[in-house]
């Protein structure tokens, strides 16, 4: 039987034995410098690892709003009083986004002590914003608006508790971030992005979820 | 010690054992289910309207198309497994055939698809249209764990329920309104009679949770829902006693939700409700039968 | 250094080999060991599922029996087993073991990863699945006992609370709750998969190479992504309606036991749409990576490519997108809009074409071939047979007028026993009885594998073939007892029949449990290699070391299922040998 010297005389499908595409095909890096490595999870994980789990949040409110607007359209809605602070709060969030950008020019500067104040000052202002959101819900109760008072008291609990929620988990990884000070499987620079993409999340998911809220009224 | 026989199992009297017995399994599994298919013994009820024949021929259209895919497959792969045995020849090397695959999902696609199309009509006719003008209407409402009619009574009106009426214990089921008088001549039973051939409209509700009406030989199920009113209609071709058995699983009472259907001669039917209308005015405290009543 | 190298090197230590008993077995982050972990849990909740069908079936039959455990069976307690027996084994059952148990033990390996992306989210994953099935079993033993209001868990009867039946209040929270963890733990299963496939993959190993177990953990963690988030929704409403008085789902006026309900507005049809568009994605997670299986193992023993490899791609993948928009087909009956009813009905014929696809494709894989029977070959052939037959009867189901004689009936039953209860199972036994070597350094006895197959095989079609034929006579579901009903009480033949098969089938697996367990102690010791496959996990020892590939982290050069190449001197092209490496080992014939 001839030997086969080259890979083009093996004659296979489209599967066949030819030599790995140059650029790795599609997959993830082979060995890293060390030769021989055992696992190397390139960056670029992390950020889609962030991104799937934004998409199952994203998800989650979806069935959240869908059944907002499949309840609103029932008899019984009474538009809700939006209590005022929440314009206050929101403001608070935008600006909060506006902050951790700042924060992250200037760590890209080269400033980590303007790294560090401008972060800072964006996770208070998450503490600010949650604090801001409790006191909307004080203000309901007090004015005898509660969580089965009516559907659209139900759902402003409901859709702002489930956010409110997850910006908490923002805040703690805003804290995370504020204080490590070593890194090992990614960058500093790396860990401020991706907890300032999930950060603008929060934002745009609250302006929408509060349009939702009082435009629909 | 080196093992003698490789552990894909290369041997060939006892592949072609296995391959064999694999096959016969499933000749007869394909033929046996085959056999009680056509079997008469464990087919549908009879079907005692045109809805419920029309839903019949369209079951049958998908048996024949089901079943041909299905005798075709099994055995196809029956006869894969016995020829294709290892003999010791050679696989053929081959990744697939593109136009083999091209012209299988086409078919498939006019094919199944095609028989959701012809689904349309017996679907159409119950629920794209209402039930004719003039169908003797019955109000359902479904309970834990039982089936409640209402008929309109003598003065042809439906009374007025209220919610805060409804008492099982103290013979309202439904809540009529004692301060209607519409509704003191109403008929509330636990089963219901209808006449043959005469378009019968129900009118779907129940008082607590999720069941669903069911009615075997008119091909006839419908949910009855919290909040809703539902509609359906039927017209019934043959006079019979038919058993109801709620479809949707309600509570621990479930499978006791019984009730009959019965399907009168209009004859009958007329002196039945007028036997029932009688019952009620005697409950009433009426002596004397009002003057002529519309006819139901 | 460079940071790259840096942050190579310095994840490279973050894995080496734990020790000590706890972080090597309990709270382990070798996405291995956590395979195992979710396929052992897998292992007891489908003991524990059978056990209740078996009651089950027994009430039906005998139902004035005196059982251990439950004592004489009620209405109420065969509704809570019949609940409970459905929820545990499509959640902890069909989605646990060929998705979670298989897929993270294989995946990395199948890719030439050393572990999953994310190991630590991993390892929370199944703590997140155990403290689910922990909640999800205390059910039973709370007051009132087990949920009755079935797998689907209907609302209004699944919201208002106890007044509607045993086991609607505490049980029913219980149920709730449990099934939130599971979602949670559920998407970070599917966040982990889908970013471990996409990103580290080895050098060669393009997405049209990536063996067909790959793409259906792939496709089932897509949807595991998109559905899980949504009934996660949906279990966190009906908790509001249960506790905080809410009412998303509850209607006014409704009267229980002369009692007024104190809700209003809600709406039941809200629920049933919340829980389907979950629960249809749900069922083909459960079947995808039974296809993958089966695809991957009749090639293997065939000695033959797959059949149409990239048909077989596109047809999971259209499987995954239409299954998005059938979820109507649950809720014909249910009062719902008729006309987006017939259009759920044509999705829903539509979806049966992928299926069909494969089962040609499976056909055209053994056509030509040179087949061997191992048992994880028979059961790959069982597996084609039951989805055909499982397939087909849905058919029936998707039109919604021949839908209204069966709806809710036996023939229900039968379809979704044969293609998730059977089928899928099929392909966990495939998997098994494939992957065994491989995981454990051991074969399981082909002896008893045979017997097993033998008898489920024909079990199992004892037991669900002939529930078609009581669904048509109109024999429904969920009913504790069926003698009162003068038409269901002729069916009781059919009913024992099925009760006898299910105890000898039953029977059968109790001599899985003897081989594997068995097996994992005194099976002959497995080579690298035994069933002589192509794909990556095949060149590693049997078990594996710690990191997979021992640092030698291969490149991948052909596609996965290269058997038979003509003029060749092996039958097989394992992934990793390079042309070269086939010249050599070409040279030497």
């Amino acid at each position: 039987m001839t030997p086969v010297t080259t890979a083009e005389e093996l004659h296979v499908g489209h599967g066949g034995g030819t030599p790995p595409p140059r650029d790795g095909g599609n997959g993830g890096r082979g060995d890293g410098a060390g030769g021989g490595m055992a696992h190397s999870v390139p960056l670029r994980a992390y950020y889609l690892g962030l991104s799937l789990g934004l998409v199952s949040i994203l998800m989650f409110f979806m069935a959240l709003v869908s059944a907002y607007l499949v309840r609103k359209g029932r008899g019984d809605w009474q538009p809700l009083p939006v209590p005022q602070i929440l314009w206050a709060t929101t403001a608070i969030l935008v600006t909060s986004s506006l902050t951790v950008e700042k924060a992250r020019k200037r760590l890209a500067e080269g400033s980590r002590e303007g790294f560090r104040v401008w972060w800072g000052v964006t996770t208070l202002l998450g503490l600010a914003f949650l604090g801001g959101q409790w006191m909307a819900w004080m203000q309901l109760r007090e004015a005898g608006v509660f969580l089965a008072t009516n559907p659209s008291s139900s759902f402003f609990y409901l859709l702002s508790g489930a956010h409110g929620v997850h910006v908490i988990g923002g805040v703690l990884a805003l804290a995370a971030v504020f204080v490590r000070r070593q890194y090992r499987r990614v960058t500093q620079a790396a860990a401020a992005e991706m907890a300032s993409i999930y950060w603008h999340f929060m934002d745009l998911l609250w302006v929408f979820l509060l349009l939702l809220l009082v435009l629909g009224r | 010690m080196a093992r003698k026989r490789p552990f894909q199992g290369s041997s060939s009297r006892g592949s072609a054992a296995v391959a064999i017995a694999i096959a016969i399994t499933l000749v007869l599994i394909t033929a046996l289910t085959c056999y009680y298919f056509i079997w008469p013994k464990w087919w549908f009820p009879e079907a005692i309207s045109a809805d419920a024949r029309d839903v019949d021929r369209q079951f049958m259209a998908t048996l024949w198309v089901t079943g041909i895919t299905f005798i075709a497959s099994q055995l196809a792969l029956a006869w894969a497994v016995v020829r294709y045995r290892n003999r010791g020849q050679r696989a053929t090397y081959s990744h697939g055939n593109n136009m083999m695959e091209i012209v299988w999902t086409a078919a498939t696609v006019v094919v199944f698809v095609g028989l959701g199309f012809m689904a349309r009509d017996a679907w159409a006719s119950l629920h794209f249209r209402s039930a004719e003008p003039g169908a003797l209407q019955i109000e359902v409402t479904a309970q834990q764990f039982a089936w409640n009619f209402r008929y309109p009574g003598a003065d042809g009106i439906w009374g007025r329920t209220k919610v805060s009426e409804i008492s099982d214990s103290g013979g309202n089921p439904i809540g009529l309104d004692p301060a209607d008088p519409a509704a003191a001549d109403d008929l509330v039973m636990p089963v219901f009679s209808v006449p043959v051939d005469r378009e019968v409209e129900l009118i779907l509700k129940t008082k607590d949770v999720t069941h669903s009406f069911a009615v075997r030989e008119l091909r006839l199920k419908q949910d009855t829902v919290p909040g809703l009113v539902i509609r359906v209609h039927f017209k019934a071709e043959k006079p019979g006693q038919y058993e109801i058995a709620c479809a949707e699983l309600c509570g621990l009472g479930h499978h006791r939700m019984r009730s009959f259907l019965t399907v009168l001669s209009q004859a009958d039917y007329d002196k039945w409700l007028a036997e029932q209308m009688a019952l009620k005015r005697e409950e009433m405290g009426l002596s004397e039968p009002e003057p002529e009543q519309p006819k139901q | 250094m460079t940071t790259q190298a840096h942050e190579a090197h310095a994840h490279g230590h973050a894995h080496a080999a734990p020790t000590g008993f706890i972080r090597k077995w309990i709270f382990s982050l070798d996405h291995k060991v956590i395979g195992i972990q979710y396929y052992l849990l897998a292992l007891v909740a489908v003991f524990v599922g059978m056990f209740l069908s078996l009651y089950m079936r027994i009430n039906l039959v005998w139902p004035n029996m005196e059982l251990p455990l439950v004592g004489t069976m009620t209405p109420e307690k065969y509704l809570a087993l019949l609940t409970m027996h459905g929820t545990i084994m499509v959640f902890f059952v069909l989605t646990t073991a060929p998705q979670s148990g298989f897929g993270n033990y294989f995946l990395p390996i199948q890719i030439g990863a050393a572990d999953m992306a994310f190991p630590v989210l991993n390892m929370l994953s199944f703590w997140f699945t155990f403290v689910s099935f922990a909640i999800m079993l205390a059910a039973f033993f709370v007051e009132g006992g087990a949920p009755i209001s079935g797998w689907t868990g209907y609302a209004p009867l699944s919201a208002v609370g106890e007044i509607a039946g045993p086991g609607l209040g505490m049980g029913q929270t219980l149920w709730v709750v449990s099934i939130v963890f599971f979602c949670a733990a559920s998407l970070m299963g599917a966040l982990n998969f889908i970013t471990t496939l996409i990103d580290l993959r080895v050098k060669g190993l393009t997405l049209m190479r990536m063996p067909l177990t790959c793409w259906a953990w792939f496709v089932t963690a897509v949807l595991g992504l998109l559905a899980f988030g949504v009934l996660a929704a949906a279990g966190i409403l009906l908790l509001l309606d249960r506790h905080a008085g809410t009412s998303f789902f509850i209607p006014g006026g409704l009267v229980i036991s002369d009692k007024l309900i104190p809700h209003s507005g809600g709406s039941p049809l809200l629920w049933q749409h919340l829980f389907w568009f979950f629960g249809h994605p749900e069922v083909y997670i459960a079947i995808l990576p039974g296809m993958g299986v089966a695809s991957h193992v009749l090639s293997t023993f065939a000695r033959k490519p797959i059949f149409g490899y990239r048909a077989m791609v596109f047809a999971m993948c259209a499987i995954g997108i239409i299954g998005f928009g059938v979820w109507g087909h649950h809720m014909f009956q249910s009062g719902m809009n008729p006309y987006t009813a017939f259009a759920f009905s044509l999705l829903t014929m539509g979806i049966g074409v992928p299926s069909a696809i494969k089962t040609f494709n499976w056909l055209g894989t053994l056509w030509g071939g040179q087949i061997r029977f191992t048992t994880a070959m028979m059961f790959a052939i069982g597996f084609v047979s039951l989805f055909v037959s499982g397939g087909v009867d849905g058919l029936f189901l998707a039109q919604p007028s021949v839908d209204r004689g069966l709806h809710d009936t036996y023939w229900v039953v039968a379809h979704f026993h044969l293609i998730m209860g059977v089928a899928a199972i099929f392909g966990i036994f495939s998997a098994t009885y494939f992957w065994f070597p491989k995981m454990f350094g051991r074969m399981l006895n082909e002896t008893l594998g045979k017997i097993h197959f033998w008898i489920t095989f024909i079990g199992v079609y004892c037991i669900f073939m002939p529930m078609h034929y009581s669904g048509m006579q109109g024999q429904m579901r969920r009913y504790p007892d069926s003698t009162g009903i003068g038409f269901l009480s002729e069916l009781q033949p059919i009913q024992q029949f099925i009760t006898y098969a299910a105890f000898v089938t039953l029977g059968a697996q109790l001599l899985f449990l003897l081989n594997f367990v068995w097996s994992l102690w005194r099976g002959e010791r497995a080579p690298m290699n035994p069933w002589r496959a192509t794909t990556l996990e095949w060149i590693i020892p049997s078990p594996p070391p710690h990191d997979n590939f021992a640092g030698n982290v291969p490149s991948v050069y052909r596609g996965p299922y290269e058997f038979s190449v003509p003029d060749q001197a092996e039958d097989f092209l394992p992934q990793h040998l390079t042309p070269a490496e086939v010249g050599a080992q070409n040279g030497k014939k």
